[in-house]
């Protein structure tokens, strides 16, 4: 389990000295920026210094409740008029049995957040990416539809947009000819919001969903990761995911 | 005699066709061109200095290269500022009818804003088959609860 979460020294080196050479050259840029405008929580650029990660406690996932899945979908805007049985999922509720003992789990399963993602590994226009703080996104403004990331991603997290889209939401664009996932509401994110299916999780008072920064050690999910037993989906992998699972 | 009636002729000839040319240039039928856009006004202005996020003449000539400027920063660096923000443009150029209370569409209707001098001068942008085209109405129940994650408020 802890070969998962600490990359090998060497990495470890590499990805330290990488985030301080990234770290000097930012610097004056933001600045610049800061002298040019006032300032608001939207101006600050991301930093390599956060890791955004979710705790998902599967002893708190209730069987048939939906309200994660529903507030992605209603944040999102996302629906398919034409043919609605191949319309996205970016956020599914899964159920599991244990053949020996018949207990039954349920959980969110979406994308992952790897720190090292096969999608971002085989997109030949580097439209899959991976932000300095963890998330891993689409590019649509590059993706040109290929589908290699959806065949390499193993939690099958990812899809593609068949049909052409009407009344997007502003602040999730998502167009035909285009895969897209979770993206973590990198826009809730970036305005200091949890993601909606955390959101609605906590309305709903089951609270199965923790949301923060995992490199920060004094932040909530910190805490309770370091007391608690967890796993990533398909540790043997080794991809080192930002959402993790307790009880499973 | 002959020669200078058949000049007469040729010259009245000439001038009728140039005057002729002359009208054509002049005023072209609404059937031959396409109509000057005439884009429709803003719902406010972008401060009390300026109309809109730039000069008119910067904003005129840049914004193609401000939005695309803006894209990289929203996606890579997570700067969401409404200055050069698309979604901030829409809010506020996208206003809609007086009459029928419906936004226009950014696929057929010449009044849209971001259509208006496209069409013109055969500008065709694709930012649209993604990006919503009018301000978000609908109020969302989740937007509505905010919760700040700790670790990123006390930053
Ligand atoms: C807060 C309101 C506001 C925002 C935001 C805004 N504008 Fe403007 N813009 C105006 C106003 C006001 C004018 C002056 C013309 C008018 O009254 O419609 C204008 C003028 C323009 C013009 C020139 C129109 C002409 O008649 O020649 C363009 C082009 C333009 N804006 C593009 C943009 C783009 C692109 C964005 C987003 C990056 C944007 N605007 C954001 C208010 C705004
Ligand atoms: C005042 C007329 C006018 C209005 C209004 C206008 N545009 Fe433009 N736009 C142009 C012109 C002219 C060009 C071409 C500029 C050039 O090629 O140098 C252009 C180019 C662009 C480009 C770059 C296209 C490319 O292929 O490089 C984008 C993007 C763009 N406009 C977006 C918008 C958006 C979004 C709006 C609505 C908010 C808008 N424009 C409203 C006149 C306008």
């Amino acid at each position: 389990m802890n070969e998962e979460i600490s990359p090998t020294p060497n990495r470890r080196d590499f990805l330290k000295t990488t985030a301080i050479v990234a770290g000097i050259t930012v610097a004056p840029g933001v600045l610049l920026y800061g002298v040019s405008q006032a300032k608001s929580p939207d101006d600050q650029t991301i930093t390599a210094k956060k890791r955004w990660g979710m705790l998902i406690d599967t002893n708190k996932c209730v069987q048939g409740c939906n309200e994660c899945v529903n507030a992605c979908i209603t944040e999102h805007g996302i629906s398919e008029n034409v043919r609605p049985d191949i319309t996205s999922q970016w956020i599914r509720k899964v159920g599991l049995r244990d053949k020996q003992t018949g207990k039954e789990y349920s959980l969110p399963l979406f994308c992952q957040h790897c720190e090292h993602p096969p999608c971002v590994d085989v997109c030949p226009t580097g439209a899959s990416f991976k932000r300095v703080d963890g998330i891993v996104l689409v590019d649509k403004h590059i993706c040109i539809g290929c589908r290699y990331c959806m065949m390499a991603c193993p939690y099958k997290a990812r899809s593609f947009v068949h049909e052409t889209l009407k009344n997007q939401k502003p602040h999730s664009p998502r167009g035909k000819g285009t895969v897209e996932a979770c993206t973590f509401c990198v826009h809730r994110i970036d305005k200091g919001q949890s993601p909606a299916c955390v959101a609605a999780c906590q309305k709903s008072g089951h609270k199965a969903m923790l949301f923060g920064d995992i490199k920060d050690p004094n932040s909530e999910i910190s805490k309770k990761l370091s007391h608690v037993s967890s796993t990533a989906l398909r540790p043997d992998m080794r991809l080192n995911p930002g959402i993790r699972y307790q009880g499973l | 005699m002959k020669v200078r009636y058949l000049l007469n002729i040729l010259g009245k000839l000439c001038l009728g066709l140039l005057l002729s040319l002359a009208v054509n240039a002049n005023e072209p039928t609404s059937m031959q061109r396409v109509p000057i856009p005439d884009p429709p006004k803003a719902l406010e202005n972008f401060s009390t200095e300026q109309p809109c996020v730039e000069p008119i003449d910067i904003i005129r000539r840049n914004h193609g290269s401000l939005l695309k400027h803006r894209r990289n920063d929203t996606m890579y660096r997570g700067v969401r500022t409404t200055q050069y923000s698309l979604a901030a443009c829409i809010n506020c150029h996208v206003t809609p009818d007086a009459i029928t209370g419906n936004y226009p569409s950014i696929s057929q209707d010449s009044e849209h804003f971001c259509r208006s001098c496209h069409s013109y001068v055969a500008v065709t942008i694709d930012c649209f088959q993604c990006h919503a085209s009018k301000p978000d109405t609908s109020v969302n129940v989740i937007n509505s609860i905010n919760i700040l994650d700790t670790s990123r408020a006390s930053q």
